[in-house]
């Protein structure tokens, strides 16, 4: 098989090789979505457009956070603000696995010396209804990407399946690179005029974070705002389809699906401010899974889902 | 007769599912096969990651022809029931056949079948086994509707004999038939052809794949021991591990690397724990030291650099997961030297162990409760097993057993010698979980053994107290596996203590504490009173009754100690059942007939399982000898004579026969053996010497056989007559004293 000729220097290097990788298989360069999301599969561009009938290829830089992860920066590899890097195609193409071997190798990963296994990991999302098999792709027994074939998205079967890949950008590139921890991973090249660490960008992000996210957030403020959230997203989902001013159909699946994303973020931090019992985390994530529901009913009856109507 | 080769290439199976898929794949087809008259010699399936495959030798060309005939409605009978007969057959009116029966005329058809080609049978009977796979979850994908493990990509079925390998043709929602396949993933991903099952495994092997697990796994085994070995150290078994990895891989490379120093003092289970949850991997041993020194791990491909960036790569994923490891176990360290070990368990207070049941706390202490009160009678200091109960589960609440919960117990026991406990309560941490399954080992250190018998005894018993007892196959809290595990660990210890006694005590705390909210004060006193008194009165109702009588007063008659004492006994009885059945089981498995552990259930002193297995196993190898047999037979004409007149007579003979009114000889030899036999059996008896106690009554054996040969017992002579009963009441009472031989069967 034909290796990349130079290694990646940097972890900035390795997305840019990403999308001009996945730009060649023709996907769409979509950027991050504008709001804090636990993982890329939040993404509208995958957790709605993975359903409905009309084919679909996008992949792009997700940050995501997830506010138990924060280690004050001090730990390895465990952040509470990192970045995922998702790809995903419907109907899934039948040489999926092959374009993703072939993304591998164009960050530097010769498949003449290392190791690729797909190893069972059925992926299951409680908070969107959500469910695919597929595997844990290990390199040299570290695991380095999700491999998902999304069977079902709040509630409903996806037809047709999509395939999803998510890189963990950290992790795979500090293995890339050879880095032992993620601060002194190089971000920008490293004989760059100002040379840059992800430790330079990043250190002191994660401290102030996870300051805030285990020991200062208002959890009355996060609590009120879960139940607005939760209410704004019931009470745009309950308009009339057809808009009174312009007389045309609108259902507005984003902007309600938009208020999803916000209650599970905060549920998130609420988790992190340690102030939701065992029992109450059911109905947590319950609450989370019904707006994404609704969202996803509402999705199929627009365009985009694939309702000519 | 051709052989046919299936195989069904797809993307990666999950290492689990592989075997039962080669199974299901065999079973489907073959049974299809044969379904439609379609025989054959031999059949093998086999699975690696991306193949399941099946070789069926000596499979008929076509089936048979066949011929039956059918009987249908008589003749003029309603046209409906013609029509069904006919559609049901697949023939016209025309080809029935009028038949004379002496119930008249019938109609008779005739199906005949010509024999098919065996490729038009495979093909529709591998179809239909795709579409209907039994896999334990199954998926789409793209844009088809077609369910598999992971989407499949080919399908190759040829059937081969000496002129050549013709495909069966098959489109499986468009996955077409072919006679192609490919090799390993990386080291030869080209497609090529195969003419049959010898070619097609030669071909493989070239192309870095070995079909069958078992040489996969074999080779896997093989290797590691031997890179061991030269090394002077022993990998790890570990059965159930080196299946997996088998099912992970088509080309097995056996790779060692090097445990970093940093972590080789880690307790060896972490780091075998570590290393097989998390990265699969072998774990290596010094034998002299007893120390994982170092792992294997399993590529799936051979490299130019013979694994050096592989083994690398795995090396620094270790060392990074055992330095979550070492983080862990050291700040575990540190909490169990500032805190010690029942502060690390502190914690446990705000960890529901059931909603019903209350917190991991409360729960142990009731253990620790109880373990001191078993504790003389397993030959444990009281304090000690109180000491080691109230710490045994505190590992629950350490950062290690968060992240590997399998090391529960394990950490317990490293933990408390950190914490300079005893190494009695040290072992108790771990072996008090014990046993777990019907080979496990049982603890036999004293202080394990209280605290074990305690910890199952109060799971058990707060189950039953909220009505959550297993039904057919489930038992979510592993109820069965506690019972057995009390059983097997009184037995193993050869513990006399009567279960009631412990059960109506732990039943009646878990209700106290259910109750205490809204409960009144001299309510909960009395049940408290009550507990002590079960020490005294063995079970709870006489306790009960002797704390009301001091009291002198009467139980209000809807209140809690109303419910309470209405409820208990019921559910006392029925875990003691539980216990039983149990116990029925387990002997079973040792070789003791059921009815055999019947007739010593309905003796006295049932809940002292120890006397209850003795007399159950004693009894079981008399019944084995001739002497034995007999003497039952003799036991069971005498005890249907009785029962009969007693019925009969409205009375029970039990009392009173006298030698003086004895006519036979035979009669008053009979009344001698008795009286021998008795002054034999109650001392043996009273030693609990069940063998000695059956050898005498083995003795009646032949006195009895001699009497009812001279002897009629109901003689027209009334008081001769009620003298025999009363005589045969002796035997009776005498048998019944060993065991309940009603129960016996034959």
């Amino acid at each position: 098989m034909a290796t990349t000729d130079t290694l990646p220097t940097s972890f900035q290097e390795i997305i840019l090789r990403l999308q001009s990788y996945w730009a060649g298989q023709g996907c769409a360069m979509l950027q991050p979505y504008d709001m804090e999301v636990g993982a890329g599969t939040f993404h509208p561009a995958t957790t709605l457009r993975a359903l409905g009938s009309k084919a679909w290829a996008a992949a792009y830089v997700q940050p995501s956070r997830r506010p138990t992860d924060g280690r004050y920066g001090e730990n390895p590899n465990r952040l509470q603000h990192y970045y995922q890097y998702q790809v995903l195609i419907k109907p899934s193409p039948p040489d999926l696995q092959a374009l993703y071997l072939g993304s591998l190798e164009a960050i530097g990963i010769d498949m003449d010396l290392h190791d690729i296994r797909f190893v069972e990991d059925d992926w299951e999302s409680p908070t969107l209804g959500a469910w695919g098999l597929g595997w844990e792709v290990w390199c040299d027994g570290m695991e380095v990407s999700q491999f998902t074939y999304f069977q079902q998205v709040g509630g409903h079967d996806c037809t047709p399946v999509s395939g999803e890949l998510t890189y963990g950008l950290e992790r795979l590139a500090m293995y890339v690179l050879g880095v032992d921890h993620v601060m002194d991973m190089p971000f920008n090249a490293p004989d760059a005029p100002i040379p840059l660490s992800y430790g330079d960008v990043f250190k002191q992000t994660e401290e102030e974070y996870a300051r805030w996210n285990f020991d200062v957030a208002n959890t009355d403020v996060l609590l009120r705002h879960f139940e607005e959230a939760e209410a704004e997203c019931a009470l745009i989902l309950a308009q009339d389809h057809v808009d009174p001013k312009t007389g045309k159909r609108i259902v507005m699946a984003h902007p309600a699906y938009d208020q999803c994303i916000k209650a599970s973020h905060i549920f998130n931090l609420l988790d992190a401010r340690g102030v939701i019992s065992v029992t109450e985390r059911q109905a947590y994530i319950g609450r989370v899974r019904t707006l994404a529901k609704a969202c996803a009913d509402a999705f199929v009856l627009t365009d985009a889902g694939g309702n000519a109507a | 007769m051709p052989d046919l080769l299936i195989e069904l290439f797809s993307e990666e199976i999950p290492a689990r599912m592989q075997a039962r898929a080669a199974s299901d794949l065999k079973k489907l087809v073959t049974d299809g096969m044969v379904e439609a008259g379609l025989t054959y010699a031999d059949a093998a399936a086999f699975a690696t990651p991306r193949r399941l495959v099946l070789a069926v030798e000596g499979v008929l060309a076509q089936s048979p022809d066949t011929r039956e005939e059918r009987k249908g409605p008589k003749v003029g009978a309603p046209e409906r029931a013609i029509e069904g007969f006919l559609r049901g057959a697949g023939l016209t009116m025309d080809q029935l056949e009028e038949r004379d029966t002496p119930k008249g005329a019938v109609y008779f058809a005739t199906i005949e079948k010509a024999g098919r080609p065996a490729a038009e049978i495979i093909a529709e009977v591998l179809d239909k086994t795709i579409r209907n796979f039994p896999w334990p979850k199954s998926m789409r994908w793209g844009a088809g509707s077609l369910r598999w493990v992971r989407p499949l990509h080919s399908i190759l079925c040829i059937l081969s004999d000496e002129a050549g390998a013709q495909i069966v043709p098959l489109d499986v929602d468009g996955i077409v038939s072919g006679d192609t396949t490919r090799g390993h993933r990386f080291m030869a991903p080209n497609a090529f052809a195969v003419t049959g099952f010898e070619d097609y495994s030669a071909k493989l092997k070239k192309a870095h794949v070995i079909l069958d697990p078992a040489e996969r796994a074999d080779h896997i085994w093989v290797e590691a021991h031997n890179m061991g070995f030269a090394q002077g150290l022993e990998v790890v078994e570990d059965k159930g591990l080196l299946a997996e990895v088998a099912g992970l891989v088509e080309w097995p490379v056996v790779l060692m690397g090097d445990i970093a120093e940093d972590f080789i003092d880690l307790p060896p289970e972490v780091l075998q724990t570590s290393m097989k949850e998390h990265q699969k991997f072998f774990s290596v041993r010094n034998p002299k030291t007893g120390r994982i020194e170092k792992f294997v791990t399993v590529a799936n491909r051979e490299t130019a650099d013979n694994g050096a960036t592989i083994l690398a790569g795995n090396q620094k994923v270790l060392a990074a997961r055992l330095a979550d490891a070492k983080f862990f176990w050291e700040n575990d360290l540190r909490t169990v030297k500032s805190v010690g070990l029942a502060g690390m368990g502190k914690a446990l207070e705000n960890v529901t162990f059931h909603r019903e049941l209350g917190s991991q706390a409360e729960r142990i202490a009731r253990i620790e409760k109880l373990a001191g009160e078993v504790a003389p009678l397993v030959g444990a200091k009281p304090d000690l097993a109180q000491d080691a109960a109230r710490v045994a589960k505190a590992d629950l609440s350490s950062e290690m057993v968060y992240e590997f919960p399998e090391l529960q117990g394990v950490m317990g026991r490293y933990y408390a010698l950190a914490a300079d406990l005893p190494e009695a309560v040290a072992n108790a941490c771990e072996a008090h979980y014990s046993p777990l399954g019907p080979s496990d080992d049982v603890p036999t250190e004293p202080v394990s053994v209280a605290v074990a018998f305690a910890d199952k005894l109060d799971t058990l018993t707060g189950f039953w107290a909220i009505d959550e007892k297993p039904t057919g196959s489930k038992d979510p809290y592993a109820l069965r596996r506690a019972a057995l595990g009390v059983i097997r660990i009184i037995l193993t210890n050869d513990l006399r203590l009567r279960l009631d006694r412990f059960i109506d005590s732990q039943l009646l705390k878990h209700e106290i504490a259910q109750n205490a909210d809204g409960a009144e004060a001299a309510e909960l006193a009395a049940l408290e009173n009550t507990l002590d008194e079960i020490a005294d009165h063995g079970v709870f109702g006489a306790a009960f009754r002797a704390v009301l009588d001091k009291l002198g007063q009467d139980v209000p008659e809807d209140g809690l100690l109303a419910r309470i004492e209405a409820k208990m006994p019921d559910v006392s009885v029925d875990l003691l059942g539980f216990f039983h059945d149990r116990l029925k089981v387990h002997l079973r498995e040792e070789g003791i007939r059921h009815d055999v552990i019947d007739a010593c259930l309905h003796m006295p002193m049932n809940d002292d399982l120890t006397l209850l297995v003795k007399r159950a196993e004693a009894l079981s190898v008399f019944l084995k000898t001739d002497d034995g047999e007999n003497l039952l037979q003799g036991y069971k004409r005498a005890n249907n004579i009785l029962s009969q007149a007693e019925a009969k007579d409205g009375v029970e003979y039990s009392y009173g026969a006298d030698v003086k009114f004895a006519e036979d000889d035979s009669e008053k030899a009979l009344f001698a053996a008795l009286d021998d036999a008795q002054a034999a059996i109650a001392p043996a008896m009273e030693g609990e010497d069940f063998a000695a106690a059956m050898t005498a009554m083995a003795g009646l054996r032949a006195p009895i056989d001699a009497f009812f040969e001279a002897v009629q017992i109901n003689t027209d002579n009334q008081i001769v007559r009620r003298n025999r009963l009363n005589l045969l009441a002796r035997i009776r009472d005498i048998c019944h004293g060993v065991a309940d031989l009603t129960r016996i069967e034959g």
